[in-house]
């Protein structure tokens, strides 16, 4: 085929425009109300979440995840273009920040025979498998999604949808949880992170391609 | 881009047609730098047309066009070189300033037409030809196989994408 005939038939082919950050959050809430799903039936929030909110440590961390989905959420639509900003991830930081803001607060209001309780927490294996697997569905769902975007690094973008879905799945799982402390927070819920951002960047390497 | 957006098929035309040139001269001279021959160079053209079609809503149409443009010619690039075995540090902005040179000579994919139209399902590839081989329309084609003007666009639409993942698949 020539490539003149080629341009004849891309031209002829008018398919409506479909903005692509629009698609992203569609895809984020269908995989989002999956886990929602599962997560009402499996776990269900904690039986006193009415007392939590009272508490700054349980708000702090709803709010810190939601905070991170969002700026996950512009990093993730960020890296899929061909033309990523210089530093996309940079937003991050600012959870990181919050984070260590809250977590220096807590260091100062609890008395230091509890940190060890603190951080080790009750539930850091629920921590650990449900963030995971309340990620999943949101995973799948942005990766479809992202296969028709242009990431200049498919692993990257993979990587930043790993992230999203795990911010995903650690918000819906931060209402059951019991453990509000900044140090459980920072240490289990990371932790629980990586696998996703770690199989997010591998199936981004072998599915984002183009 | 942006008059194209809004259904102006002549601008998008116009617009593909100066792209092609320029990548023209963009893939000649990365397969020469690589020390390889010019010949497979309408491929990485054609291959690289398709995806900045497929993927042109990756384009933030508040960002100036000519970066995505560089970014996705580069990605294409690399991608062929890549698979020839050839790792290096592929830069096309130090060609930039031969961007406008003309070089029209269309020679064709050197993968046979009729190997790469082959690869579509009958229908799809009698609507492809129609279109881009005898330079029908849409619609002259829907009344010949007895299908809605939409029916065409979105059988096309399909074809299209099927050709940009044949044309992954078929290089070595």
């Amino acid at each position: 085929m020539k490539t003149d005939q080629l341009i004849s038939s891309l031209v002829a082919d008018r398919t409506p425009p479909k903005p692509f950050g629009r698609r992203l959050t569609l895809s984020l809430l269908a995989g989002a109300l999956i886990s929602l799903g599962l997560f009402v039936v499996i776990l269900g929030p904690r039986h006193d979440l009415a007392e939590a909110l009272a508490t700054w440590r349980f708000d702090f961390k709803i709010a810190l995840m939601t905070f991170t989905l969002l700026l996950a959420f512009g990093f993730c639509r960020a890296v899929a273009r061909p033309v990523a900003p210089p530093h996309p991830a940079r937003g991050l930081l600012l959870a990181v920040a919050a984070m260590g803001v809250a977590l220096a607060l807590e260091l100062i209001v609890a008395p230091s025979d509890s940190w060890g309780r603190r951080l080790v927490g009750t539930n850091s294996m629920i921590c650990l498998s449900a963030i995971p697997f309340f990620s999943l569905a949101p995973l799948v769902a942005l990766l479809a999604i992202l296969r028709s975007g242009a990431p200049s690094s498919p692993a990257l973008a993979g990587a930043a949808a790993g992230l999203l879905a795990a911010a995903c799945g650690a918000t819906l799982y931060a209402f059951h949880c019991f453990d509000d402390s900044p140090l459980f927070v920072a240490t289990w819920y990371s932790l629980a992170a990586l696998p996703v951002v770690a199989i997010g960047a591998v199936a981004g390497h072998r599915l984002l391609r183009w | 881009m942006r008059l194209a957006r809004g259904g102006d098929e002549g601008a998008y035309r116009q617009l593909l047609g100066h792209v092609a040139i320029w990548l023209r001269g963009v893939a000649r001279r990365g397969l020469a730098r690589a020390g390889l021959g010019v010949e497979d160079s309408e491929d990485i053209v054609q291959d690289t047309l398709l995806a900045m079609h497929l993927k042109r809503d990756s384009w933030d149409d508040s960002q100036p066009l000519e970066p995505w443009l560089h970014a996705i010619a580069r990605h294409k690039l690399v991608d062929h070189l890549r698979r020839r075995g050839f790792r290096q540090q592929v830069d096309i902005e130090d060609q930039a300033e031969t961007l406008a040179a003309p070089r029209a000579d269309d020679e064709g994919s050197s993968l046979d037409a009729h190997q790469m139209l082959s690869t579509l399902p009958e229908r799809q590839r009698s609507i492809v030809v129609a279109i881009s081989v005898e330079g029908h329309s849409a619609r002259a084609v829907g009344e010949r196989l007895g299908m809605s003007e939409g029916a065409v666009r979105v059988a096309l639409h399909r074809a299209l994408k099927l050709l940009a993942s044949a044309y992954r698949r078929e290089r070595p």
